[in-house]
């Protein structure tokens, strides 16, 4: 592995007023340029992780280091895509995309050549995002696959060194999502960036990560780490989610997420339903 | 289809109206509380001192503009209820904002606030008396007592509803906190703000009457005062109907200012 750039070191997370810890003790290292994927049942901690690399939440021990750096809260080197209502509705599409441009951390006493060459790199990802036509459109007016874009664009253009997207496309439908999985894929591509990326479908973590971290719930700890071998990410297609060595890592992930979200389904309960069922007809 | 029917039904539940329905129906239901009052007035029931026929009222408005008291009245009028409510706005929307961001000054004011706000404004006229006399800045206190802690607690609740995913992506995109407050929350808050100062502007033109019943020699409450103690009951009826319009046109004033201040909430 490379460099690592995300170091998470004995991290816990306690939310008061509750008695098991959301995260316990967990350690993860993330190298330089890799793409993890976190998947597991819900109440497993996967966002909450998410969010204390983020530096929106504070760990209750152990400690997180970005490049080295311990995490004291959020800044600039790590920006997040959350999975919706993160756009200002009153900027227009390029005015939410260049929104960190106004901010002093990025533009204190600028000189005029980083001034245009930010707004050219502003330029380029619209177009690149496919959002060059909605350029002047409010984010009411878009689409949710096209506000993500919009969402993704805004976080690129403040040139962070991680990008934490926390269930990006869960509010997407199917077909737009397979899209949005394509673009992420080439814009990689060009964009070499350190990601962790939180979702809770185990198809579109395999076919976009190098590695799959599953999280148990009740304390939050890694379950098992899966590195699927499949063709690099530039060479992937959708018709890969079909072939039988994918499905297998699939089956693999899901086992392990069934297994450890503690469900249990009673299935003989079913021929009692239908006898209810039968019995309620009038016939 | 039974048991409801489409949308575009006249008795759909939130049906669809057309616009210009929707105005026939407006235009009837004024017209309708007009026609009652007159028939009301033209049957002889009651008498003419008590319900003056809306033509008497009509006159009594033509009267009362053309010897060039009324606009002196209604100017007088508009001046304190800007004035208080002016004042009200200054104070009220700084600390609603931060109220509405800071928890620890949440729990400083809010319980306080809470409980001003039930403390009855009119209440406080013989205090208002006393303390600043009954010349204008009478009013003026009257109209802030009336106005100001429910806009503060109304304010900081229009903030609160800032979603929070727009204040972290700021912050992880390297805003400082003056400029979460200054480029998130207070744009984000802000046409729940300006609807907040449509409904308590509102409330400015209540306790307006309120002062100018209690001590005044001037505007639009002392002038149904005193057309009371001269038996005017069409005066009375003018001064009532012209504070109903002011509101009115205040309140259109907003809703056209919202319209064009926050175009995207407008934009489909």
């Amino acid at each position: 592995m490379s460099a690592p750039c995300i170091q998470v070191e004995g991290v816990a997370k306690h939310w008061p007023g509750q008695a098991q810890p959301a995260l316990a003790a967990l350690d993860l290292e993330i190298g330089e340029g890799e793409f993890v994927a976190l998947v597991g049942a819900s109440g497993c901690g996967k966002s909450t992780l998410l969010r204390l690399v983020a530096g929106l939440e504070t760990p209750s021990a152990g400690r997180i280091r970005v490049d080295g750096e311990v995490v004291r809260g959020p800044g600039r080197d790590r920006a997040v895509v959350f999975q919706d209502y993160s756009l200002y509705p009153w900027l227009r599409v390029h005015e939410n995309v260049s929104f960190c441009l106004a901010l002093r951390a990025h533009f204190g006493p600028a000189s005029l050549a980083e001034v245009e060459a930010a707004v050219a790199r502003a330029h380029a990802l619209l177009e690149l995002m496919g959002l060059d036509a909605v350029r002047d459109h409010y984010p009411s007016q878009l689409s949710g696959g096209m506000r993500q874009r919009v969402a993704i664009a805004r976080a690129l253009l403040a040139r962070p060194r991680v990008l934490l997207m926390d269930e990006p496309f869960g509010a997407l439908d199917a077909q737009t999502r397979e899209v949005m999985h394509e673009l992420l894929l080439r814009l990689f591509q060009i964009e070499h960036h350190t990601i962790l990326f939180v979702t809770h479908d185990v198809e579109e973590a395999i076919y976009l990560a190098d590695r799959v971290v599953v999280l148990a719930p009740g304390p939050g700890r890694i379950d098992s780490i899966h590195v699927p071998v499949l063709p690099p990410p530039g060479e992937r297609r959708p018709e890969l989610k079909l072939a039988p060595e994918f499905l297998r890592y699939k089956q693999l992930v899901l086992e392990r997420i069934r297994a450890t979200s503690g469900v249990r389904h009673d299935l003989d309960k079913l021929d009692h339903l239908a006898e209810l069922s039968r019995r309620a007809r009038p016939d | 289809m039974t048991g409801g029917g489409s949308r575009d039904a006249l008795w759909a539940v939130r049906g669809i109206l057309g616009g210009r329905s929707y105005l026939v129906l407006a235009a009837l239901g004024f017209a309708s509380f007009v026609g009652g009052w007159w028939l009301l007035a033209a049957s002889g029931l009651v008498d003419a001192v008590f319900l003056p026929a809306p033509d008497a009222v009509a006159r009594r408005w033509y009267a009362w503009f053309s010897d060039g008291s009324l606009l002196v009245d209604v100017r007088v009028s508009l001046g304190r209820v800007l004035g208080g409510f002016s004042l009200a706005v200054l104070m009220a929307v700084p600390l609603g904002l931060y109220i509405g961001t800071f928890r620890p000054l949440q729990a400083f004011f809010e319980p306080l606030m809470e409980f001003a706000r039930y403390l009855p404004a009119v209440a406080f006229v013989p205090l208002v008396m006393l303390w600043v006399g009954i010349g204008e800045a009478a009013k003026i206190a009257l109209i802030w007592i009336g106005t100001f802690f429910q806009m503060v607690l109304m304010v900081s609740d229009n903030v609160r509803q800032v979603p929070m995913a727009q204040i972290e992506a700021a912050q992880t995109l390297g805003a400082n906190r003056d400029e979460v407050i200054s480029r998130v929350v207070f744009k984000s808050a802000l046409p729940g703000i300006v609807d907040t100062l449509r409904i308590t502007l509102g409330w400015a033109w209540t306790y307006l009457v309120v002062a100018e019943l209690v001590a005044a020699n001037s505007g639009l409450g002392y002038a149904i005062l005193r057309a009371q103690r001269f038996l005017q009951t069409d005066k009375i009826f003018v001064g009532i109907l012209l504070i109903g319009l002011l509101g009115l046109l205040f309140d259109q004033g907003f809703r056209l200012l919202h319209r064009r201040a926050f175009p995207w909430l407008h934009a489909r």
